[in-house]
C-alpha cells in the first residue's frame, strides 16, 4: 500500500506510475461498481424505507387508509335515537348495534340506497343464548329446542328490550301455558 | 383534438369509471392521529366470554379473511379434574358459528379468544428477511403485503400460531388490530361486536384508559410469558392450563 500511495502522489517521480496501471484500473472498477450500486439502490429501495425502522414507512399509512366495514356504535346511534331509548330499558343496552345487524358502514354512508338485511332471530339469539357448559354460569342460557320449540324468539321477546314486560303479563302467561315447564331460563 | 362521435364513445366508459372513483371519495385519512402518542394492546376477560363467535365473524367481514383462515379465533377448553395439565382444546372453524354442546360432562369448561399478541419484541418481525413485517411506533405488528415474499418464516416463528399465508395473494397475513379503525378513533371490529365486553381495546400510553386501573387490580397474564415476546394481549382470569 505504501507504494501505491507514493505512486498516486503527483509530487513524486513520474516513473513510479509505470507499474501502477493495474491499480488504477482496479480503483476505476470499484468506483464504477459503487456508483452502479448506489444508483440501483436509490432506484429500487422505496423512499420511505427506514423512516421508522427496517421497513417501508409508507406501509403504516397504507394500512391505516383501508376503508372500514363496521360503522361503529356512535354512527348508528346518531340517527336511530328511538332504538337507543328502547335498548336503555333492557340488558341489551351494552351490545353494539352491529353485533347483531352486521357490518353497515355502507348504510351509514348512504342510508337510503343500502338497507340492512332482515335478521333471523331463531339463529341470531341462539348464538349467544344457546346453553353450553363452557359459558359463564351467570349468563342467561336456554336449550332453544325445549325453550321455544322452534318458534322464532321475537314472537315473545323484543330483541332490543328482551325481557318480557309486566304490562304484557297476559301474553307471558299464555306463552308459559303453551310451553309448560320448558321456560326454565338459566341452565 | 376534434371531439368526434367515435372519440366520445371511447371516452364515455373511461369517464364513467373515473366518476365512480370521484363518488367513492378518497379513503378517510386520519390527520389528527399521532403515532407516538399510542401504544395499543388488548384486554381479554375470559370469565365474560360466551363463545358466540361474533368476533370471528366480524373480523372476517371487516378484513376479508379467506374462509378457513382466522385472524382471531375462539378455543374451548375442557379441563378434567384428573389431568389439569392436559386440557382438551377444540375450535371448530375457529368458533365462527359458535360451539356445539359439550360432549364431556364435568370438569372445567371455558372459552379463550385468541389473536395476534402484538408483541413488543415479536419473533415474527425479527425473522422477516425483507422488512415486510414490523412493529409500528404505536405498537401494532403489521404486514406490508407489497413487500412480503411469502417465505413463511414468520408463520413458523410465531409462538402463538397467529399467522397464515393468504392463498390468493401468497403473502403472510395476521390480525392488524384493525389498524384502519383504531387510527380513526374507532375500536376494532371484534371489540365493537363483542356482546359481553370480553374483549377491549386498550391504549397503554393513554393515562385515562381504564386498562391501567384494571391491570393494577386484577390477576392478569399474557400467553407464554416464558417466550419473552413482550405480548400485549392481556388475559384476565386465565386458567393455568391455557397454552
Amino acid at each position: 500500500m505504501a507504494r501505491a500511495d507514493q505512486a498516486l502522489d503527483p509530487a513524486q517521480d513520474t516513473d513510479l506510475f509505470k507499474d501502477t496501471e493495474h491499480l488504477v484500473r482496479l480503483v476505476v472498477l470499484i468506483v464504477v461498481a459503487l456508483v452502479a450500486f448506489v444508483v440501483l439502490r436509490t432506484a429500487v429501495v422505496p423512499k420511505s424505507f427506514g423512516q421508522y425502522g427496517h421497513y417501508r414507512g409508507a406501509a403504516v399509512g397504507e394500512a391505516a387508509a383501508r376503508p372500514i366495514a363496521f360503522a361503529g356504535r356512535d354512527a348508528c346511534e346518531a340517527c336511530h335515537t328511538d332504538i337507543v331509548e328502547q335498548k336503555k330499558q333492557g340488558k341489551h343496552v351494552v351490545i353494539a348495534c352491529e353485533a347483531c345487524h352486521g357490518p353497515l358502514a355502507k348504510h351509514a354512508d348512504d342510508p337510503s340506497s343500502v338497507t340492512p338485511p332482515k335478521l333471523d332471530t331463531a339463529i341470531l339469539c341462539a348464538r349467544c343464548h344457546e346453553a353450553n357448559s363452557a359459558k359463564p354460569k351467570g349468563f342467561p342460557q336456554v336449550a332453544t329446542g325445549d325453550h321455544s320449540g322452534g318458534i322464532a324468539c321475537d314472537t315473545c321477546h323484543q330483541p332490543h328490550r328482551p325481557k318480557i314486560e309486566t304490562s304484557t303479563n297476559e301474553t307471558k302467561a299464555e306463552a308459559k301455558a303453551e310451553t309448560p315447564k320448558k321456560t326454565e331460563g338459566k341452565k | 383534438m376534434d371531439l368526434t362521435r367515435r372519440r366520445l364513445l371511447v371516452l364515455l366508459p373511461a369517464a364513467a369509471v373515473a366518476w365512480k372513483y370521484v363518488l367513492a371519495g378518497t379513503p378517510e385519512a386520519s390527520p389528527n392521529y399521532r403515532l407516538t402518542e399510542h401504544w395499543w394492546s388488548m384486554l381479554i376477560d375470559i370469565p365474560k366470554c360466551i363463545g358466540c363467535g361474533s368476533c370471528v365473524r366480524a373480523c372476517a367481514e371487516e378484513n376479508d379473511v379467506p374462509e378457513g383462515n382466522y385472524r382471531t379465533w375462539i378455543e374451548r377448553y375442557h379441563v378434567s379434574d384428573w389431568r389439569i395439565e392436559r386440557p382438551e382444546v377444540e375450535s371448530p372453524n375457529g368458533g365462527i358459528q359458535g360451539f356445539p354442546p359439550n360432549e364431556e360432562s364435568g370438569g372445567k369448561n371455558f372459552f379463550v379468544p385468541k389473536l395476534c399478541n402484538h408483541c413488543a419484541d415479536s419473533p415474527c418481525t425479527q425473522v422477516c428477511p425483507v422488512g415486510a413485517t414490523f412493529v409500528t411506533p404505536d405498537g401494532v405488528v403489521l404486514v406490508d403485503k407489497t413487500y412480503c415474499l411469502g417465505c413463511r418464516y414468520c408463520v413458523q416463528a410465531c409462538p402463538y400460531g397467529c399467522r397464515f399465508i393468504n392463498a390468493k395473494t401468497n403473502t403472510a397475513e395476521k390480525c392488524s388490530l384493525c389498524y384502519h379503525r383504531i387510527t380513526k378513533g374507532l375500536t376494532t371490529a371484534c371489540c365493537e361486536v363483542c356482546p359481553t365486553g370480553a374483549r377491549q381495546l386498550a391504549d397503554l400510553k393513554n393515562p385515562k384508559d381504564p386498562i391501567h386501573e384494571f391491570l393494577r387490580t386484577h390477576s392478569v397474564q399474557v400467553l407464554k410469558p416464558h417466550m419473552a415476546t413482550g405480548a400485549k394481549v392481556f388475559y384476565n382470569g386465565m386458567d393455568g392450563s391455557v397454552r
